[in-house]
């Protein structure tokens, strides 16, 4: 391994990549579960702030990180469940929840979470997947948590179950038919109940890792629609979850370019790259919205592509 | 389906059968004035248990909001400034709500329609244009912009079938960076090192108060937009179109409506509103564009608007309520210890409880009169 700057960069990008991509994974494989049971959640913005106060919160008193992230997922359990009992009352419009939802949480999250701003929380601790270079310059900018790994193992279980397993047909079969899941016998409000709560969890845990490990501290600023635009990113994926990681890291790469060139003395764009990755979120819907693909594979109640 | 069974519209059907009989319209509009009350009443309890688990009191609060917000003749004026925004970003959502779309993009058009506002100005103040002229032209292009942002997420949802809920909020993040891509960039006025903003437009060019008042033209212009709307979508042939076209699309696509065409103009209407929305924060209140222009108006204004049941007049009453709530969270703030998300928790819980007690309609006899669900 040499030491040229240019290879330093590269890592640099990379490491900010993996970095960046993770909340977005854990908030598009938990929407990406809800939608599969027919469902949408346009809330978890919400949930990623509340997660992220919360996770600062229980951390900073107790002195765990990782009971932090248990207690932010629970929050977005808290935020998800709300959503999944009440979406099955006839005539509620889950998507307008949804934007209540994300107001409601951001608001939790401001309010209980304005102690919190000043005092210091233990962090998440790290590992670098760049020991192996022997060079400790790449072993610092690859620098990432546990969590990363955790994200995608959950994406690799959610494939694996939603094809194989009796518990992903029924979620399959929730969101594409239900009048086919009652003729089944399953209880379509209860599996959407149970994947829009599970969904808040993951993003819960999505916000956790936004105010213990990067950036990782809380402010209100802490998160600026990274969770609506992983809600997006889940019709670009296909609703299928190993897609959604490769979406979230596509979404980190964009977003680790501007520190990156930042880091090495190009500043003009810096409001450019600000925008970058909404307007990015924007032009791939444009892209994936009405293409046949797309709604070949659309879970047949989701109303949002309708 | 989770209903395979629905019925129509028992209201559509009871309205041809009963049409004239004031008292049973009486008894059926009262129904969408009852369930909204309700659910204000509703989360108003549930606040205050918030509170109390907080060891506040809540009736410490709402008296801290009444004097606040509707107290004094200051307080009442104070109020008023407030709701000016907020009538016009919740006809924002109103509008396209009638064609079936949730537009939540108020925010931002607000935001990129008084920036522009503001810049359009520069010319004309550094030229000492006559101040009529001036606000006029800002007016134009701060609407002319806002109906631009909004129109294009309409076009987007006509066009592509894009969400337009997730793309109006994304295009209002993006509006924000706009702004401050220019504010903080090539058009900071270098004079002013405290916060970025634009050049300030000067006294001789702010809209001045409504005669007698300490309350800005926004007001009366939110006030009569409202009523022009509600007259444009109730009683015209656009607003029949509109309405069917909201009902069942595919309906209207086969009588022939345009509805493409309707949609994109429903969204640059509501546009419209929220740039004019901008273009008074900036000519009434500010005198300049920057950060303070993303106060939240927009989605206070989507709180109004379903609170109306996206009814342009009732938007009028609910406007000044929320804006009596919003005036009055400083007062709130010092007395009582209270964080300034309080006033957002609050209107959270109300949005969530709003939409919840949608699923009351129809439930209760006493508003059903003439066609029931039953009888179809």
């Amino acid at each position: 391994m040499s030491d040229s700057p240019f290879l330093i960069v590269l890592f640099a990008i990379i490491g900010g990549a993996l970095r960046v991509s993770t909340p977005f994974m854990f908030v598009a494989l938990g929407e990406c579960l809800t939608e599969k049971s027919g469902r949408v959640n346009l809330g978890l913005e919400g949930t990623l702030v509340l997660g992220a106060m919360t996770a600062y919160a229980t951390s900073y008193h107790t002195g765990s990180p990782w009971l932090g992230v248990l207690a932010a997922g629970f929050a977005g359990v808290f935020l998800g469940g709300i959503h999944g009992y009440v979406c099955k009352l006839p005539k509620v419009n889950d998507i307008a929840i949804g934007i209540a939802m994300m107001l409601f949480g951001t608001g939790l999250a401001f309010f209980f979470g304005k102690a919190y701003i000043q005092p210091s929380a233990p962090r998440l601790g790290s590992f670098s997947l760049g020991e192996w270079t022997g060079n400790p310059q790449i072993a610092t900018a690859l620098q990432v948590n546990q969590l990363l790994i955790v994200g995608i193992i959950v994406a690799f279980v959610m494939a694996w179950a939603f094809a194989n397993t009796k518990w992903g047909l029924i979620v399959r079969m929730t969101g594409d038919s239900a009048p086919a899941a009652k003729a089944m016998g399953v209880s379509v409000d209860l599996v959407r109940f149970l994947a829009t709560a599970a969904g808040g969890f993951l993003a819960g845990v999505g916000g956790a890792f936004l105010s213990l490990f990067y950036p990782g501290s809380w402010n209100q600023g802490l998160s600026s629609g990274q969770g609506l635009m992983a809600v997006a990113l889940v019709i670009f994926a296909r609703w299928k979850p190993l897609q959604c990681v490769v979406a979230a890291l596509l979404f980190g790469a964009a977003g680790a370019v501007g520190p990156a060139l930042q880091s090495v003395g190009i500043t003009q764009g810096y409001y450019f790259f600000n925008a970058a990755p909404y307007i990015l979120t924007l032009l791939i819907m444009i892209a994936s919205a009405g293409s046949k693909q797309a709604m070949r594979d659309v879970p047949g109640e989701l109303s949002i592509t309708k | 389906m989770a209903n395979v069974s629905e019925p129509l519209s028992p209201a559509l059907i009871g309205a041809a059968a009963v049409r004239g009989d004031l008292w049973v319209r009486i008894r059926r509009g009262a129904e969408y004035v009852a369930i909204p009350l309700f659910a204000l009443a509703v989360s108003s309890v549930l606040f205050s248990v918030f509170l109390l688990a907080l060891g506040k009191s809540p009736l410490e609060f709402f008296e801290l909001v009444n004097r606040g917000g509707f107290g004094t003749a200051f307080s009442i004026q104070n109020t008023l400034q407030r709701s000016a925004p907020l009538i016009l970003t919740a006809l924002a959502v109103a509008v396209p709500a009638r064609i079936g779309l949730i537009m939540i993009g108020g925010e931002g058009a607000l935001v990129l329609g008084g920036f522009v506002s503001a810049v359009v100005a520069i010319p004309f103040v550094l030229g000492h244009a006559p101040p009529m002229v001036t606000l006029i032209v800002m007016a134009a292009m701060g609407t002319l912009m806002g109906a631009l942002w909004v129109g294009l997420a309409g076009y987007l949802r006509h066009a592509r079938g894009v969400n337009e809920t997730i793309s109006s909020l994304l295009l209002t993040y993006i509006g924000i960076a706009i702004m401050n891509f220019f504010v903080e960039g090539s058009l900071r006025d270098l004079t002013n090192p405290n916060k970025p903003s634009t050049m300030p437009i000067g006294d001789a060019y702010m809209v001045g108060k409504i005669p007698g008042t300490d309350v800005h033209w926004g007001l009366a212009a939110g006030i009569i937009l409202a009523i022009a709307l509600h007259i444009l979508l109730s009683r015209t042939t656009f607003g029949f179109a509109v309405r069917v076209s909201g009902g069942n699309a595919r309906a209207a696509l086969a009588q022939g409506l345009p509805v493409g065409k309707l949609i994109v103009i429903c969204c640059m209407i509501a546009g419209a509103c929220a740039g004019l929305a901008g273009f008074f924060e900036v000519t009434a209140i500010q005198g300049r564009a920057n950060a303070s222009l993303v106060a939240g108006y927009g989605f206070t204004g989507i709180l109004v608007a379903f609170l109306a049941r996206h009814n342009p007049i009732a938007i009028i009453p609910v406007a000044i309520m929320f804006g009596g709530i919003v005036a009055s969270g400083g007062l709130v703030q010092r007395r009582m210890d209270l964080p300034d998300a309080t006033v957002l928790v609050l209107q959270g819980l109300t949005f969530v409880v709003l939409l919840v007690s949608e699923t009351l309609y129809g439930r209760f006899k006493i508003f059903q009169v003439g066609g029931t669900a039953d009888r179809t």
